[in-house]
């Protein structure tokens, strides 16, 4: 059973306010959720015992590439800040961290 | 008057080309149908104001000789693809005003191929739901019956398909947000194999999970827009051509249908699928019953993986690099009360709950757990695969519910998905292919036939998806 003081912790985890209120509601339905997907506890893994998928895109591979062809310097600067709620030239603007 | 409601995209096409009627005639009629019923229905988030414009260039290529299928051809798209310049909002406030700063590959695709763009389309908040009533813009109608959901979370794209206000449209499936509203509201549905289409500018949800794909009123429409999408993109590694160069072709197909729990099942829908499989078996194809023993976890696997995805791929709203923004007394607290504030509900809820489940102590009893059941499903799809060409369900245990039937309950809406997760977690193609209709209060309600194949035979999907429409 999954508690109040749960929900708090996992949404300061999360890094998002969730009014007090609404804590209680959330619990009860974290609560049914978590019941429903505790059915995973029951399948049955025998380690060793199944073979690999031979399904086509299941084979797993890095995928590298050379590291070359860079952008101009500063190409996409302008597009990219243009978008951020707070900027200084091309700095993002953020509160004091320390 | 151009009736679009008999037109597909072939059809269109060939009055294109012959000068029945231009491209800009053509996105006027479905500019016409747009403001006529949407404000009723709501598919659209925006209707782009250049359209007509679009469509001027698509007359140009198609004087120029070098039309393609897809050129002039009017689309919907979902709130969360990517289209540079315009907003992409994911139907939520965090991303309210976001400008795209550059195209999706699926996007580009459609532009080169000279395809209109006709507008976005609504969706439950960032892809989370099966109703499409987690927007934060209010929901969408199913256009058949407006008193029910249109489905979800590519509801927006369904209803707009649906109404003829756009030939076809491109959504998005992490658990089956392409064919359950595609079913819904009698339309085709296609999740492409992962990794058959790059997932490149498409704002993230469960990335292991991820497909675009189209939505269309024929099974020839989905194979001509998968057509012309997939294949390996440089900006998404997980993207891959398909190996298989040429495909054995085989007339009769075997049909495999798993034994599923019938129970709690609408009457309408099981009754349905035994006629159309009935009807495919008269066809001279082979229906063989199949174990698959693991597809009862399906569901809990999905809703443990999935939320663990949203919860790391959410991390990167927080008011600073893009998005909406609420001041806070630092740091810390602006990221706090912009999530808190901007982000619905169902995506506050799924981020809470991914979390709880990748957490210290409940790891390797959820996410790993869910990982090596995954496996296990991956396995028995596998070895169903030797024995049969591709596999039959009901798309949705239900036809369309009411508005408002099941948004106080998340387990139950959740359940909505229970035959359309399996093929998101073992990465193989599923199509819903409208099948018939169930009565209900006087309305025809679509129900839709989901067909699964093994990766990268997506032809097995449109050769047996033809044969469902012709039968039917």
């Amino acid at each position: 059973m999954i508690t109040t003081e749960d929900i708090q912790k996992l949404a300061e985890l999360s890094r998002i306010n969730i009014a007090p209120e609404e804590q209680e509601s959330l619990r009860l339905q974290i609560d049914s959720i978590l019941g429903y997907i505790d059915q995973i506890k029951k399948a049955s893994l025998v380690s060793g015992e199944v073979s690999k998928s031979t399904l086509a895109a299941d084979d797993i591979r890095n995928v590298m590439r050379e590291d070359s062809e860079p952008h101009m310097s500063s190409e996409f600067t302008e597009k990219i800040l243009s978008a951020a709620p707070a900027r200084e030239g091309n700095y993002l603007k953020v509160k004091k961290i320390l | 008057m151009i009736d679009v409601s008999k037109l597909t995209i072939e059809s269109a096409h060939e009055h294109l080309m012959k000068g029945d009627f231009t491209a800009v005639e053509l996105t006027q009629a479905y500019l016409d149908i747009i403001a006529k019923k949407d404000s009723e229905i709501k598919a659209y988030r925006e209707v782009f104001a250049d359209a007509l414009d679009q469509a001027k260039v698509a007359d140009e290529i198609i004087k120029s000789g070098k039309a393609t299928l897809l050129t002039g051809i009017p689309f919907a798209m979902k709130d969360n693809i990517l289209i540079e310049g315009r907003i992409a909002g994911a139907s939520s406030k965090i991303l309210e005003n976001y400008k795209a700063s550059y195209d999706a590959t699926v996007t580009a695709k459609l532009k080169k191929a000279g395809a209109v763009f006709l507008g976005r389309t609504n969706m439950d908040e960032f892809a989370m739901g099966s109703s499409t009533e987690n927007s934060a813009y209010g929901a969408t109608k199913n256009p058949i019956d407006p008193s029910r959901v249109p489905g979800g979370s590519s509801g927006g794209s369904a209803a707009a398909v649906a109404m003829n206000g756009a030939l076809a449209a491109l959504g998005t499936d992490t658990g089956g947000s392409i064919r359950q509203p595609a079913s819904f509201c009698g339309t085709v549905g296609l999740k492409p194999t992962y990794g058959a289409l790059s997932r490149h500018g498409l704002i993230a949800m469960g990335s292991s999970l991820d497909q675009p794909g189209p939505i269309t009123k024929t099974v020839r429409d989905s194979e001509i827009i998968f057509e012309a999408l997939k294949g390996k993109d440089r900006y998404d590694s997980t993207s891959m051509d398909s190996p298989f160069k040429n495909v054995p072709s085989k007339e009769k197909l075997i049909i495999g249908v798993p034994d599923f729990k019938r129970d709690g099942l609408d009457k309408d829908v099981l009754e349905n699928f035994d006629v159309i499989l009935k009807k495919l078996e008269g066809e001279g194809h082979i229906l063989q019953k199949i174990s698959l023993p693991n597809i009862d976890y399906s569901l809990a696997v999905y809703y443990i993986l999935m939320p663990a995805e949203v919860s790391s791929n959410l991390a990167r709203f927080d008011g600073v690099k893009y998005g909406a923004h609420a001041s806070g007394k630092d740091l810390l607290d602006d990221y706090v009360l912009t999530r808190g504030q901007f982000f619905g509900k169902e995506v506050r809820r799924r981020i809470i709950l991914g979390t709880y489940v990748l957490s210290t102590g409940y790891y390797d009893a959820y996410y790993g757990k869910a990982r090596a059941t995954q496996d296990l499903l991956k396995h028995d799809f596998s070895e169903a695969f030797k024995k049969v060409d591709v596999i039959a369900t009901p798309t949705s245990p239900m036809p369309a519910f009411k508005a408002g039937e099941k948004t106080s309950d998340p387990l139950s809406m959740y359940l909505a998905d229970i035959f359309t997760v399996t093929a998101n977690l073992v990465g193989v193609p599923a199509i819903s292919v409208p099948c018939g209709t169930a009565d209900r209060e006087g309305a025809k309600l679509p129900l839709g036939f989901q067909i699964m194949a093994p990766h990268f035979r997506e032809d097995l999907l449109f050769q047996l998806g033809k044969v469902v429409e012709a039968v039917r």
